[in-house]
């Protein structure tokens, strides 16, 4: 079976469904004991964000907790607003859509959640967990029930009726999340964010599930955002990685160069930290400082550099730019032809 | 061989639940050797948490060890009163909850809960616990200064750190990690491991970790035992377990994992279906509904725990032909389930 790299994507052909434009998201936060501590009392979740994703592409959303990838992906589901820039779906401007034609976007664009004990109400049947969204875009109440068995198929569940009248808790854990999976596609999207869909799984079903989203994506033809903080799964599903740290894209570009020779040096440190389940593996320390990223108090310049073995003089001093770099995009001092390095 | 820290034999821990009772462990048996770090690997619900605690019998209040024996240095710790298991508690044995971190009591010091465990269970005095305070923040890699630091404070990484630092206070031989890298990044579940790995080596002791991530095992473990449903799939080596696993279970959990490492083009296998509900669970093998190479006999009789290699154990009816199912079980196909 070929690997997510090896789906045929036409980069003239494809227009970009989604881009992004600078996007902020900007917290304000309680004023007077984070001013005490000497913190700025802003934490910038997303910070300057750019990027584009052409239609049928999947991209994986790559970083560590706090690294402002989950309120990308709610951004791009208009479940936050952006405190400054521009999200474009399909030539329209996110944060502009009202009304009918947000209701519109919503049944396009949906969230695949993490915890699919969450995604759905306890007290909901299969049937009535998945009625709503139909109930909502207003399908008759006649073509419902023919709906929810096709995206049952869909998503791999045996005998889709058998399991109409059951609740969750009767379910196992895999077969939730497929469930939540077809309620997510249930309104034929073109783009969904799958925040985490399977970190709540065992090893033995997660590559079920993995396999799932795989053969509907490519089936339906499928935008999707696959959000992480594991490398070794954003491979599994997406051609293209970008790379988040404290709110700022650090690298942007195709998957296996990325796991091949990762450029930025958080990137580096992030590829060696993936553990591999086979016991001849390298034990050298990671090349990165220890200390976690407080977003609350990020460094001057960029934004790693406290933690980065390559920090030079001009890094505290002006944040990189995300510059073209071969195949990739990398905002790093070390990869600008006019500091005269790499 | 020099004899093993801690011997388990035939452990059973049942919970009460409803009218009846959950043979959540049905007869674990396997030994922590000196000086080393035993990996307890196996999906949730599989039972390990109930093996760590029996070993320190903090249990819950519905579960009771029904059977078996804990070797711990030449004594039976699943028969001595609760008096005398107290005192090998942080002393010799020591236990790092599952989410640890998060249990940290939020209003106090990280310098006072160190003192509680020094002062009252180690009988230090002031002194004597603010100096060894100091030494163990030392050893885990943070600064003495954050000894005032509230937990909220530190994150997750250093209150993980904490926790270890807490755990080593008394010198103990053993110490029992459940899942200590669960909830964390990537990034600083390295650095964690590494530092664990360092310190075990440094004070020689012995640690089991607990962990649902063959990768974690992979990464710092000396032997791995792997559990499936309440019982030993497979026990060994851990570079044999992983490399040549002669339990299906195992085979399969292998082709199931994400390896960076691998090739790009590489599927994963699931293995079908779920583990079994421990209130009922299947005659014979616990494994044979979801295993691609069971036989009849698999639905009748429970597969005995035999030695094949060199300290390397197996629970399985097919285990003499594991080089012929390894070959089977690396393709996709045979992980399929008819429709
Ligand atoms: N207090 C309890 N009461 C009843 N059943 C329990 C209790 N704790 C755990 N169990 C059950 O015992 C089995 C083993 O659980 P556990 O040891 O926590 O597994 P693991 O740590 O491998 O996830 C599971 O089926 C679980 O549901
Ligand atoms: S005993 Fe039978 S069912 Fe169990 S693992 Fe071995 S072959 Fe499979
Ligand atoms: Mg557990």
């Amino acid at each position: 079976m070929a690997g997510a790299g090896m789906r045929p994507i036409d980069p003239i052909a494809s227009e970009p469904l989604v881009s992004i434009r600078d996007v902020q998201l900007h917290y304000r936060m309680g004023g007077i004991f984070s001013a005490m501590r000497g913190r700025s009392s802003v934490v910038k979740a997303v910070d300057g964000v750019s990027f584009e994703i052409r239609r049928g592409e999947s991209v994986g959303l790559l970083g560590e907790s706090g690294c402002g990838k989950t309120s990308m992906g709610r951004l791009l589901l208009k479940l936050e607003e952006a405190t400054g820039g521009e999200i474009v779906f399909a030539g329209e401007p996110v944060t502009a859509l009202k009304r009918a034609a947000l209701k519109r976007y919503r049944a396009r664009a949906q969230l695949i959640f993490q915890n699919p004990f969450d995604a759905v109400n306890p007290r909901f049947s299969i049937r009535a967990a998945l009625s709503e969204p139909l109930e909502n875009a207003g399908i008759p109440a006649a073509e419902r029930e023919g709906r929810i068995v096709k995206a049952l198929e869909l998503v791999r569940l045996p005998q889709p009726q058998q399991f109409l009248d059951r609740y969750p808790h009767q379910l196992s854990g895999g077969q939730l999340q497929r469930v939540v999976m077809a309620r997510a596609l249930i309104l034929e999207p073109d783009f969904v964010v799958a925040d985490e869909p399977v970190s709540m799984l065992d090893v033995s079903v997660r590559a079920g599930v993995l396999n799932v989203f795989r053969d509907v994506r490519d089936r339906l033809g499928l935008t999707a955002i696959y959000i992480s903080h594991d490398l070794a799964l954003v491979r599994y599903v997406c051609e293209r990685t970008i790379v988040m740290y404290l709110g700022k894209v650090m690298e942007d570009g195709p998957t296996e160069d990325i796991v091949r020779e990762p450029l930025h040096p958080y990137t580096q440190a992030l590829v060696a930290a993936v553990p591999v389940p086979q016991p001849d593996q390298s034990h050298d320390p990671l090349p990165i400082g220890r200390g976690a990223p407080d977003p609350r108090n990020p460094p001057s310049g960029c934004v790693f550099r406290d933690r980065c073995p390559y920090a030079f003089e001009r890094c505290p001093v002006e944040v990189p730019r995300l510059r073209q770099v071969g195949t990739r995009k990398v905002a790093c001092h070390l990869f600008d032809d006019t500091t005269g390095k790499q | 061989m020099t004899e093993p820290l801690l011997s388990v034999r035939n452990l059973k821990v049942s919970y009460a639940v409803g009218g009846g009772s959950v043979d959540a462990v049905d007869g674990a048996s396997f030994d922590v050797p000196r000086g080393s770090i035993l990996g307890l690997v196996g999906e949730s619900g599989c039972g390990k948490t109930t093996v760590a605690r029996a070993i320190t019998r903090v249990i819950a209040d519905n579960a009771r060890i029904t059977g078996g024996e804990m070797i711990f240095e030449g004594t039976d710790i699943a028969a001595i009163p609760e008096r005398q298991m107290n005192a090998l508690r942080w002393r010799d044995i020591a236990f790092i909850p599952q989410s640890a971190m998060n249990s940290l009591d939020p209003v106090y010091t990280v310098e006072s809960q160190l003192h509680e465990v020094l002062r009252r269970r180690g009988g230090m005095d002031r002194r004597a616990a603010q100096a060894r305070a100091e030494e163990l923040f030392e050893m885990v890699g943070i600064e003495k200064s954050r000894l005032r630091d509230y937990p909220h404070q530190f994150s997750g990484g250093m209150r993980q750190r904490v926790a270890i630092a807490l755990a080593l206070a008394l010198n103990p031989k053993l110490v029992i990690a459940d899942e200590p890298v669960t909830a964390l990044d990537v990034i600083v579940q390295r650095q964690i491991l590494d530092q664990l790995r360092e310190l075990q080596a440094m004070l020689g002791i012995s640690v089991i970790l607990v962990t649902h991530d063959i990768s974690v095992v992979a990464y710092v473990c000396d032997r791995t035992v792997v559990m499936y449903a309440g019982r030993i799939a497979e026990e060994g080596p851990m570079e044999a377990v992983l490399t040549r696993p002669m339990h299906p279970y195992t085979m399969g959990l292998r082709n199931a994992f994400p390896d960076l490492k691998g090739a790009a083009s590489g599927t994963l296998t699931p293995i079908e279906g779920a583990p079994p509900n421990l209130a009922s669970p299947p005659p014979g093998c616990r494994f044979a509904p979801r295993c691609p190479f069971a036989l009849e006999v698999c639905t009748r009789a429970q597969p005995p725990l035999r030695e094949l290699a060199s300290g390397h154990r197996v629970a399985c009816h097919r285990a003499d032909e594991a080089p012929v199912l390894r070959e089977l079980a690396v393709r996709t196909e045979t992980w399929l389930v008819p429709a």
